[in-house]
């Protein structure tokens, strides 16, 4: 796409827009808000790699807390035996081949189902590599879980420089660059006609496999992608939080990941990196002013249901859809 | 170039499809009639490689797609529409025919630019749907469409596999009568522009006999009579058990 076509795209301006506004985040924010906000970034690379599947591809995974564990992990795994290695231009490949062969492998056996068995089988296969860092003491760290220490990157050391200070600095410029590309690969693979493909397959897979889209495999290189994507977010999420443990592979945590996209909107490619950073704040706050978050969160998930069942997203593209739309008949009368 | 040999496919003790044999040759348009059961569907649902057969063969141009899947036998040329309507609900109706088109092409596995940006074959939709005149509902999502738009669309995603031989089953059910005729001439008029072997499963006579060159007769799975439309309508036999006229 050229320069013009994107200045003539009121979308592509907001978009720029957007990344123009959040170049000067660090400086708007205290370190403490813009942590959550980092939080929040990570999360929505997540969240956009988890919209393929269960937005466009018509999967619901509950499981993808081990795509993220296992991004996560290479970058504590490294940290722990290959402290030599233990840089970003290393460790961000690295997290993602490993989250992309994991998700090979569970791909493989779950894609042979779809609704509620793929959902449950996802979920298994995710507890199984929970109950594996948990009790894997002597290398994963059970319970404990692993300190994430300051990478270096490119040649470039951070000693002596603390994590507060790392995090305001190179690293949320390395993160939000990170997030930019996944944002714009991502829009690339669902506006391309492999993503056409998968939301013909959400749509009616009966249909999809009889005009030669072969189904199985499509859902498996959705599924791998996806994968590779939370994968990656969970790589750059542990430099935010400085240790991982086994809780990442819970279904528990596999379940905000399936209610950030919700809370967002899924179906939307905005939608999970808007539920992202709501969820992000909302868990905060939630936290911070009661004991009962889990009840806040809950609550909010019911009201979200009933009342916007699109997510937030979804009924920002209504509200904008009822605005044009009277202006239109607005300017016909 | 389609030759069906004595192919069999039961459920249990009904026998829906009973040794049928069946050949199409090219350009040729066939209908099968048969009252509710006689095993229409099964039969396309056979060829089209959405149901695997017991026994028999199919051949296609000499290639056994017996046992091949849906995607090679697309590939080959087989291309089918839905009696009951099968479409992609939430994509524009552009973007039915166009992921059919992609498809086609093997585009989803090479394609990696948007999709707006391969004009070539969005103009290709747009043709299609003009075609069947649709090209005005082309941003609305099915949703959106009448009973008889959804039937042609439906066909038009079919259509656009540019598959060598269509199986249409029943390409009117569930539209308007006073829409029937002018729906199979927008779908003929394509297919002989192509020149593109047909089935059509039909109940319509007046359908079956002004557009089809050969009808064939079923029954409790078997072939019961099979030649021109006027000399079926003349068949005793057909007359007592399709349409249940006794004289």
């Amino acid at each position: 796409m050229s320069l013009k076509e994107i200045a003539k795209n009121p979308r592509w301006v907001a978009y720029v827009l957007i990344f123009v506004i959040l170049l000067f985040i660090p400086r708007l924010l205290s370190i403490h808000d813009l942590m959550l906000f980092e939080y929040g970034l990570t999360f929505a690379i997540v969240g956009l790699g988890f919209n393929l599947l269960l937005g466009y591809t018509g999967l619901l995974s509950f499981g993808h807390g081990a795509y993220f564990a296992a991004g996560a992990y290479t970058v504590g795994m490294i940290a722990k035996y290959l402290p030599e290695a233990y840089s970003l231009e290393i460790l961000i490949p690295a997290a993602m081949l490993f989250s992309l062969i994991l998700s090979i492998i569970f791909g493989f056996l779950c894609v042979r189902h779809t609704k509620i068995f793929f959902s449950i089988l996802t979920l298994s296969l995710c507890m199984l590599l929970y109950a594996l860092l948990f009790k894997l003491y002597h290398i994963t760290g059970g319970s404990d879980g692993l300190r994430i220490p300051l990478p270096t990157a490119f040649g470039f050391s951070f000693k002596g420089i603390r994590r507060p200070e790392f995090l305001s600095g190179t690293y949320y410029y390395f993160l939000l660059i990170m997030f930019a590309i996944s944002f714009i690969v991502m829009k690339g693979i669902v506006s391309s006609p492999f993503g056409k493909a998968l939301q013909a397959i959400r749509d009616n897979e009966v249909r999809a496999e009889l005009i030669g889209i072969r189904v199985r495999r499509y859902r498996l290189y959705a599924f791998c992608l996806s994968g590779l994507f939370v994968g990656l977010g969970g790589a750059l999420w542990t430099f935010v939080n400085g240790h991982v443990t086994a809780d990442l592979s819970h279904w528990v945590f596999s379940g905000e990941i399936v209610y950030m996209t919700l809370l967002g909107g899924f179906g939307i490619l905005e939608g999970p990196v808007i539920g992202a950073m709501l969820f992000t704040y909302l868990k905060l706050y939630a936290m911070g002013n009661t004991q009962y978050w889990m009840f806040v969160i809950g609550a909010t998930l019911i009201v979200l249901v009933m009342l916007l069942p699109n997510g937030v997203a979804g009924a920002i593209v209504s509200l904008l859809g009822k605005l044009k739309r009277r202006k239109t008949e607005e300017t016909t009368c | 170039m389609l030759i069906v040999d004595s192919l069999k496919k039961h459920f249990g003790f009904v026998k829906a499809v009973d040794n049928v044999n069946l050949e199409i040759k090219e350009g040729e348009i066939v209908s099968i009639i048969g009252t509710n059961g006689a095993g229409k569907t099964t039969l396309v649902n056979l060829i089209s490689g959405y149901l695997k057969p017991d026994s028999g063969r199919i051949l296609f141009f000499d290639n056994d797609i017996t046992f091949a899947s849906p995607y090679v036998r697309i590939k080959l040329g087989v291309g089918r529409s839905f009696q009951l309507i099968q479409l992609f609900g939430n994509i524009t109706v552009l973007d039915n025919v166009r992921t059919a088109l992609f498809s086609k092409y093997g585009m989803i596995r090479r394609g990696l630019l948007p999709a707006d940006r391969y004009s070539s074959v969005t103009d290709e939709a747009v043709n299609i749907l003009e075609n069947f005149n649709l090209a005005d509902k082309r941003d609305l999502t099915p949703t959106g469409l009448s009973e008889g738009d959804l039937k042609i669309l439906d066909i038009a995603i079919a259509f656009a596999l540019k598959s060598k031989l269509l199986l249409l089953d029943e390409p009117t059910s569930g539209v308007a009568t006073s829409d029937k005729f002018k729906v199979m001439d927008s779908i003929i008029s394509a297919i002989k522009r192509e020149k593109i072997s047909t089935l059509i499963i039909e109940h319509d006579m007046d359908i079956v006999s002004g557009y089809s060159d050969r009808v064939v007769v079923m029954h409790e799975g078997k072939v019961m009579a099979e030649g021109k439309p006027n000399e079926i309508m003349e068949n005793k036999e057909v007359k007592a058990v399709v349409f249940g006229i006794v004289s």
